[in-house]
């Protein structure tokens, strides 16, 4: 009598399409997945224990090295978090609120630019990862400018913005903005009609709305199951109930749809941004809060106030009211949460990182088991998962 | 601020169960009994809609009794609303059973708040470390726990 047996196999921690160091067991039969197990843990930091011991200005830079791909987002979800800890959400100047916004959209696209890229190289196609990586280029040389870093920019603070955008990178941003739908048409001629793509991505990867909510998924892979649900719509914050988007919902829940998902929202962002460029007003960009802000960097040099000013708040921080606040904003690979607990005193008593990709992965399981192995490699470029953040 | 709708509706059924409401910044927070946090779950999750488990954490109030909370929030996709949901959880009696079958996504939340913080759910199907290595010894989030990790003198500063 033919007898069969699976076979397991070890895949990562050390593999290109795992897009970091994620380790998954995969047991085979034959082709088939019949159980994988992912292994998390390899990039762990200690995030969130090292921000117990720091103030609530020094957290920011732990935050960039989270999900490294959007640094901006998770700049954004913790200023605001805290903001509402301490209850100035109100008196963030217009201008940060909407510099804020423009460059969180950037964000986006940056994110789902190295999504297409490498999600697409996985699969096969070489050349969409080249034009996604020029667009990519573009958009480090504007963080450059605005932050002096290209990729960890540490740009937000509690209360507004580091400093105010450097002159001219207002028209490269608009510059960028205006041509991103003639970048997503090139993406899109070479991948959507492309017998191969879509044979690799049509019914790949399936989950089904019901699921998705049950096991956690959130942002563009959420809503191509059928969900329609944006924080940016449905809580808004920093000002996003201002501005005029389509939020894109598809019922098929499979690879393809969460690939034609992601690139409206690549077209959507740029809309975002022109808008926001439109709006955007001289005026000053953090907010009038001494306690808590920064005194400019003039009056720092110049004057011995501001000099005790900054040194009180850069050595002591400042007190935050107990408490405890959630903050979830719609982060490019989903809900990204922020659940800061104060004990009154300068550090967060307690600093809990939801983070989309950690919650994303544990979908792996159901939506490759039954499948073949091929298309684990595209399951996981679809959740579009970044290790920093998984394992913080 | 009106108290949130949730708030009469929990306290009608498990009138016992509700330790404390707090409101803080517009966001509500219940307080509930270990015991029955499943059937509260249920009925949170079945009656009143809350149908996504945003985030499930431990924090530990080191010095207080009891010492830790586990923290549950919750969102409602079709009212687009926010909960929070604690349970009080003893140093001696670290355990909270498991939400893992009203919510799928608990599971390696749970897994996490094993891992860190040493709290550990009843029923869970598949408890395991998941951050930390697996023979790894201690909970790195407990407040006793050091920020240098352990068997190692704390940081003094690079000049003594």
């Amino acid at each position: 009598m033919a007898q069969t047996e699976t076979m397991t196999i070890n895949m990562g921690p050390q593999h290109p399409s795992t897009h970091g160091v994620l380790q998954l067991i995969l047991e085979l039969d034959g082709e088939t997945v019949v159980k994988a197990t992912p292994h998390i843990g390899f990039l762990h930091r200690g995030v969130e224990k090292l921000s117990e011991h720091r103030t609530y200005h020094q957290t920011i830079p732990l935050t960039d090295r989270l999900d490294y791909l959007a640094p901006m987002s998770n700049n954004l979800g913790y200023v605001l978090a805290v903001e509402k800890l301490l209850g100035i959400t109100d008196e963030i100047p217009e201008r940060a609120k909407v510099i804020r916004v423009m460059l969180t959209e950037l964000t986006r696209i940056k994110s789902h630019l190295v999504w297409l890229a490498t999600h697409a190289l996985d699969i096969g196609a070489m050349t969409v990862f080249i034009y996604c990586f020029r667009e990519r280029e573009a958009i480090i040389d504007i963080y450059e400018k605005i932050s002096g870093a290209r990729m960890t920019s540490n740009y937000f603070r509690v209360g507004g913005l580091s400093e105010d955008l450097p002159a001219g990178v207002v028209d490269d941003i608009r510059a960028f903005a205006e041509k991103m739908d003639e970048y997503v048409d090139l993406y899109e001629g070479l991948l959507t009609g492309n017998k191969i793509w879509q044979k690799r991505t049509l019914e790949v990867g399936y989950i089904s709305g019901e699921d998705a909510i049950d096991i956690g998924l959130t942002g563009p892979a959420l809503r191509a199951s059928g969900v329609d649900w944006d924080l940016r719509r449905d809580n808004p914050y920093s000002g996003y109930e201002d501005y005029d988007f389509e939020v894109p919902v598809y019922e098929e829940g499979d690879t393809f749809a969460r690939y034609k998902a992601r690139l409206i929202e690549m077209r959507e962002s740029a809309k975002i941004m022109l808008q926001a460029l439109d709006k955007l007003q001289d005026g000053p960009i953090l907010a009038d809060c001494p306690k808590v802000c920064l005194p400019p960097k003039q009056d720092v040099v110049n004057t011995i106030e501001g000099l005790i000013h900054q040194f009180k708040i850069i050595t002591e921080g400042f007190e935050a009211p107990e408490g405890e606040v959630y903050v979830g904003i719609e982060a490019p690979k989903g809900e990204l949460g922020y659940y800061l607990v104060s004990d009154g005193s300068a550090n967060p008593y307690r600093m809990k990182i939801r983070p989309p990709s950690f919650v994303n992965l544990q979908a792996l399981p159901q939506m490759v088991e039954g499948a073949l192995l091929a298309d684990v490699i595209a399951t996981i470029g679809t959740l579009d998962i970044v290790l920093g953040e998984i394992d913080r | 601020m009106s108290e949130h709708a949730a708030v009469g509706k929990l306290k009608q059924k498990f009138a016992d169960a509700v330790l404390d409401v707090v409101e803080f910044r517009g966001e509500t927070t219940i307080t509930v009994k270990k015991e029955q946090i499943v059937e509260i779950s249920r009925f949170l999750k079945d009656e009143l809609g809350y149908n996504f488990l945003c985030d499930l954490c431990g924090v530990d109030y080191l010095g207080k009794s009891p010492r830790f909370m586990v923290v549950y929030n919750l969102y409602n996709i079709s009212l687009k609303d926010r909960l929070r949901i604690k349970v009080p959880v003893e140093e001696n009696d670290a355990t909270v059973d498991t939400v893992c079958n009203v919510w799928s996504t608990a599971n390696w939340h749970e897994r996490e708040c094993w891992d860190l913080m040493g709290i550990s759910f009843n029923n869970h199907p598949d408890l395991r470390r998941i951050l930390m290595a697996a023979d790894w010894e201690g909970h790195p989030l407990r407040k006793d726990y050091p920020l240098q990790g352990p068997d190692r003198e704390p940081y003094q500063g690079r000049l003594q």
